[in-house]
């Protein structure tokens, strides 16, 4: 099967909605891609316990009401698919799109950085933990660690608590001092006074980090260090995020150039590559409010309506100077380089250790010397975590993407020429 | 309330529950077992870490971006 559109918005996050939004007043054809079950990204999850804000339920009703945007959801962009073509696979099928312009909102990831224990089951990411709780993971009664950076942390302890768990500490690798100023800071955005109060929470320690995870066959509890002391909690729970990292990988295999590892584009959110537009958190994490407008930005430009796409500019300015601020405060630690262990493994799926990396010259040497980033999630955590440990360049994506079943794969005829880019 | 089983195991859960919860309230969470042996957990929630992958009605899918329906057959990978 094949379809073609005006306009290809890839990630159905904040950004992707309002990029649909503002493109679809112009007539085109469009298509909202998702690999989630519905539309919302990150931040505007569904499950058994949870109500959206009224602004996520409006735009998802508004989306609905455009008779000219397909909305495909739990829909993977597997690979690229000639010069202006994707893969895509679904649950039933794989199927190619070719579109005439296209917007990256593919968003941002954790930063997941490995130490000892890590890998026991009761420790996941901290976003990942409230994304599980969203999808009515049970914490009743549980105690839970949340350690890393940045305001994830927060987010995710008021989940958990909302759940019924027991937050036994929040540790914020961040300093004391640059967490002041940051909440002094605050108020400034809307919105974002009450911020600054949750960092009043009794749990809430700055200049603490986790060292490991403990526990035989499931997490038991955790050791910190917490300023210059070390500590035990027990928990059932740890929740360890260090921050979000740009999904770039479309972006690298379009030939998209980057800047400081997220998507580089210009005040049109236009991508270096004629016709390819991006926006969110895939262009530079700095929170719902930003990519919303990037978004709005991305979609009236990629139809040709540079005068409302202009007139959000200096919205846009003010929330990249909150960006700004986030990047700044929640810079991290080198100490966190030094967390994992000679046998700690960094690349879960492949099962390498520390040690087998450590000493290479960089990602590729090491790679091929011990699998690392071959496994099943292509080096999404692992290259992210090496880039942070040692400073190797992010991997290069290799199509798929992501796993694809060989049915999908078998789309792309082989006229086409390969997937994959220079 | 779907209901569907993992491992075997019948069990029912609230509409819009994940398959990675269900893996949680069914049992003791875990999706998959690792080259060394030892048992993971989801651990992204977000579809990146590939950790959650279980077989569904015998078709290789992501626990936590899968949300549970009415009958489906779960199998965590050993
Ligand atoms: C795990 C996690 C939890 C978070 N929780 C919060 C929160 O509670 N509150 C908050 O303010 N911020 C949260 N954030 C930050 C959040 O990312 C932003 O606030 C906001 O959602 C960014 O919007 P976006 O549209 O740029 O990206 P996102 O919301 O990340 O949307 C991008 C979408 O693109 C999809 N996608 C990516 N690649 C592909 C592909 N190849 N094929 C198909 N679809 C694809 C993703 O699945 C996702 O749905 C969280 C971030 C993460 C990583
Ligand atoms: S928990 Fe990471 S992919 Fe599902």
């Amino acid at each position: 099967m094949k379809r073609a559109y005006d306009l290809a918005i890839i990630g159905a996050g904040p950004a992707g909605i309002s990029a649909a939004l503002a493109a679809a007043a112009s007539g085109a054809r469009i298509a909202l891609l998702d690999d989630n079950p519905v539309a919302g990204g990150q931040i505007w999850r569904d499950g058994p316990q949870v109500r959206l804000p009224a602004l996520a339920r409006r735009l998802r009703a508004e989306l609905a009401a455009q008779a000219n945007v397909d909305c495909f959801a739990a829909t993977r962009v597997v690979a690229l698919a000639g010069p202006r073509g994707l893969l895509l696979e679904d649950e039933q099928r794989g199927w190619r799109l070719d579109y005439a312009r296209l917007i990256l909102c593919t968003g941002a990831r954790e930063l997941l950085l490995p130490f000892p224990g890590w890998t026991l089951p009761g420790v996941s990411g901290a976003g990942g933990l409230q994304a599980l709780l969203h999808g009515g993971l049970p914490v009743h009664g549980e105690r839970v660690v949340i350690a890393g950076s940045g305001p994830l942390l927060l987010a995710c302890a008021a989940s958990a608590r909302r759940h019924g768990a027991r937050v036994q500490r929040i540790a914020e690798q961040a300093a004391w001092s640059t967490l002041a100023r940051f909440a002094a800071g605050l108020p400034r955005w809307p919105g974002k006074l009450w911020q600054s109060l949750r960092l009043l929470d009794p749990a809430y320690r700055g200049a603490s980090h986790v060292i490991a995870a403990l526990g035989r066959e499931r997490l038991e509890g955790v050791r910190l260090r917490q300023g210059g002391q070390i500590v035990e909690l027990e928990c059932e729970r740890l929740a360890c995020g260090f921050g979000l990292v740009a999904n770039t990988e479309i972006a690298q295999a379009l030939g998209c150039a980057l800047r400081d590892d997220a998507i580089a584009v210009n005040d049109w959110q236009a991508t270096a590559c004629d016709g390819i537009y991006a926006a969110g958190e895939c262009t530079g994490c700095g929170g719902s409010e930003l990519a919303l407008l990037e978004g709005s930005i991305a979609g009236y430009a990629a139809v040709d309506e540079h005068a409302r796409a202009q007139a959000l500019w200096p919205q846009r300015q003010r929330w990249q100077r909150f960006a700004e601020a986030l990047r700044t405060s929640f810079a991290l630690d080198p100490a966190l380089r030094h967390l994992a262990a000679a046998d700690t493994l960094v690349c879960r799926c492949e099962d390498v250790p520390y040690a087998a990396l450590a000493g290479h010259a960089g990602w590729h040497a090491a790679k091929l010397a011990s699998r690392c980033g071959m496994g099943a999630c292509q080096g999404r955590v692992c290259g992210a975590a090496a880039r942070t440990l040692f400073g190797w360049s992010r991997p290069a994506p290799r199509p798929p993407f992501t796993p694809a079943r060989i049915a999908t794969l078998l789309e792309l005829d082989d006229e086409q020429e390969p997937p994959c880019a220079p | 309330m779907p209901e569907l089983y993992i491992d075997g195991q019948r069990i029912s859960v609230a509409a819009g529950t994940s398959v990675a919860a269900a893996l949680a309230l069914a049992g003791d969470g875990c999706s998959r077992s690792a080259l060394n042996g030892t048992r993971r957990a989801p651990l992204c929630g977000m579809g990146v870490c590939q950790e959650c992958r279980v077989s569904i009605d015998g078709q290789r899918r992501l626990a936590c971006q899968t949300p549970c329906r009415d009958g489906m057959r779960v199998e965590t990978r050993r």
